[in-house]
């Protein structure tokens, strides 16, 4: 194939339909945003073009900045703990006859249509204290009475790595099913145990779709907003939750708006510096 | 003497039996060869010698020791893929030295034994290269060193140069076999290329749809085959319907032929290969003659080959292209199969497609 410049308008045409959609869908909202962030806020009324940074300085306080670490760490953990379930499930999964995937991967795709809402309603119902788990375990004897095990940051993290699950197998997926089967093979011919070729040789010849999905599986979790309010306490509110009580109970629409480009900024970077990470790894 | 054994191996999945109780004895420092048509069991049968397909009855057995039940990982058998499998994520020298790693040799050793490896597969220098920038030929190297890492009692190679280029895939099976000699380890090769089984080993084992035919030392395969599946698989032969007619004698299309080792009656079927077809001057007479018309003749270089009508059967013969007789085709001729070069088979079997 030959690549030269595209020259004339038509030989540009293949890309403005993508560029035309970012600019709608991604340009467009996000510098309104960014142009709200710096606006003035009317007090009782709504706000008014301006260019101060008040609501930036106003962000950078030990509560917001607990907050925002408090959301990434969060993020980051739902990350690892999804990844870290899904990645073995995935791997046995793509070794199952064809007919079983199948049925495993429709199960996951019908998780998938479930709203958050009613996500975080089952779990705080299935960890509460009258209809809950502990029930069963009182009824086993492995406890001495039914107790509520929400809201607590447990069940946070459980409803949260829940919801990511499906998604972190079906970008897994793919990667998995392609992996050609002698390698773990030839491991066990070389003296590694099932679970040590797995660890050898499976993990790190996908580190790179691992480092993806993490990134994928932490940018999902980072705008989870209505599990940390149905099962977890205040201080386990994530920046989004603030971000909505600002933008909706409080009408304050600049200070929400820059929490927001703050919050696509630091994750930006915190994706870009794991590429990074993984890139210089490899080159070694 | 050890040996590796196997006791009737048998490998069923469903009703679909794809290895049919095998039964082999292999002597230390061997090089065998599993020669047989694509889905004859072969490399089922390479599997479960290596301990990656459970056996579903029979055993298996290594210096007198039983293995059916040791896990792969527990053999300490090399083995090499069609696939190579090298761990993408590796360097050649890492490659090599895994199996060092996962035994806990430290980094010092590891290096030193993968240098050592790579100088052995004539790689020298390469450890430090990634595999995705290796040719074809080197990795194959790369996976060849990797598996005899350890020193394995036994070398398993499942199709290894079917993903080269002819006049590579040559070079190699002359090296590999080289290699083996020096080493002295017990190799197994399945290969579908009889080619390469004729030139790489002491033992070729002839499987066809999840039987074993024949094993014995090549040129015994070629020159008496066990049946007519094998005769017809190795090389080039001319296979003839028979019946016995008197004591020593049999009747083949066109004639009559004097052979020893007949069975007292019945029908048997005759192997004969081309090149042991003589071409007589029409007419002659004398033993085992039969005539009939050449239908075809094509020169093949090195020599020329006859096809020749006898009674509604086609031999095939070849002679040099000195001894080329001056007759055209349609005109008459007389070959003569001599009574050493003819095999007697039992009739019917299979055959290869």
């Amino acid at each position: 194939m030959i690549r030269r410049a595209p020259r004339s308008l038509a030989e540009h045409a293949p890309i403005l339909f993508p560029a035309l959609m970012l600019i709608v869908f991604f340009v467009i909202p996000f510098s309104l945003m960014i142009a709200v962030s710096v606006a003035r806020r009317v007090p009782g009324g709504f706000y008014e073009p301006d260019f101060v940074f008040a609501n930036y300085e106003r962000f950078l306080t030990a509560f917001f900045g607990g907050v925002l670490a408090f959301s990434l760490e969060l993020a980051g953990l739902v990350a690892v703990l999804a990844v870290g379930v899904a990645f073995p499930f995935t791997y046995r999964l793509a070794r199952l006859p064809r007919a079983a995937q199948v049925r495993w991967l429709v199960f996951l795709l019908s998780i998938l249509s479930l709203s958050e809402v009613i996500i975080g309603f089952a779990w705080s119902t299935l960890l509460s204290r009258t209809a809950g788990i502990t029930n069963l375990f009182v009824a086993l004897g492995l406890m001495a009475e039914a107790q509520s095990l929400t809201p607590s940051f447990g069940a946070l993290l459980a409803g949260m790595v829940y919801q990511a699950f499906p998604y972190t197998v079906l970008v897994l997926y793919p990667a998995l099913a392609r992996l050609d089967p002698s390698l773990v093979e030839a491991a066990r011919t070389l003296g590694s145990s099932p679970v040590r070729a797995f660890f050898t040789v499976v993990v790190p010849a996908l580190r790179s779709t691992i480092v993806a999905t993490l990134i994928m599986a932490f940018v999902f979790a980072l705008g989870s907003y209505l599990l940390p309010q149905l099962l977890g306490r205040p201080q386990h509110w994530t920046l989004s939750v603030l971000i909505t009580d600002q933008a909706i109970y409080q009408s304050n629409m600049p200070f929400a708006a820059a929490m927001a480009v703050f919050l696509v900024l630091v994750s930006l970077a915190l994706v870009a510096l794991a590429l990074l990470a993984g890139r210089r790894k490899e080159e070694a | 003497m050890s040996a590796l054994v196997l006791d009737g191996l048998t490998k069923r999945y469903g009703s679909f039996v794809a290895v049919h109780g095998a039964s082999l004895r292999i002597p230390h420092g061997r090089f065998v060869c599993l020669l047989g048509p694509s889905g004859c069991g072969k490399t089922t049968l390479l599997r479960m010698i290596a301990g990656l397909e459970e056996p579903s009855g029979g055993r298996l057995s290594i210096d007198d020791r039983d293995i059916t039940d040791t896990p792969a990982h527990k053999r300490e058998f090399g083995m090499v893929f069609q696939s190579l499998a090298l761990f993408p994520h590796l360097t050649a020298g890492e490659n090599i030295a895994y199996p060092l790693r996962i035994r806990g040799a430290s980094s010092a050793e590891q290096r030193r034994r993968a240098g050592e490896l790579l100088e052995l597969v004539r790689l020298p220098g390469a450890a430090d290269r990634p595999v995705s920038k290796l040719s074809g030929g080197q990795r194959q190297r790369v996976a060849i060193a990797r598996a005899l890492a350890l020193e394995p009692k036994l070398f398993l190679l499942d199709e290894p140069l079917s993903a080269l280029d002819a006049k590579l895939r040559e070079a190699m099976q002359i090296e590999l076999k080289q290699l083996q000699r020096r080493l002295g380890v017990t190799t197994i090769v399945v290969t579908h290329d009889q080619r390469e089984a004729m030139t790489m080993a002491d033992m070729v084992v002839v499987m066809s749809q999840g039987r074993i035919h024949q094993a014995a030392p090549p040129m015994e395969v070629y020159r008496r085959p066990a049946d007519a599946f094998v005769a017809d698989f190795i090389g080039l032969t001319n296979l003839l319907d028979g019946a016995v007619a008197a004591p020593g004698v049999v009747a083949v299309p066109g004639g009559t032929l004097a052979l020893p080792d007949l069975p007292p009656q019945g029908r048997v079927l005759l192997s004969i290969r081309p090149e042991d077809v003589l071409l007589r001057p029409t007419g002659e007479a004398g033993p085992n003659r039969l005539h009939g018309t050449l239908s075809f003749v094509r020169d093949l270089g090195a020599s020329v080959e006859f096809r020749v009508d006898v009674a509604g059967t086609e031999i095939i013969a070849l002679a040099r292209p000195q001894d080329r007789p001056a007759v055209e085709p349609g005109g008459a001729v007389t070959v003569e199969l001599p009574a050493s070069a003819c095999v007697v088979l039992p009739p019917g079997g299979e055959r290869p497609s």
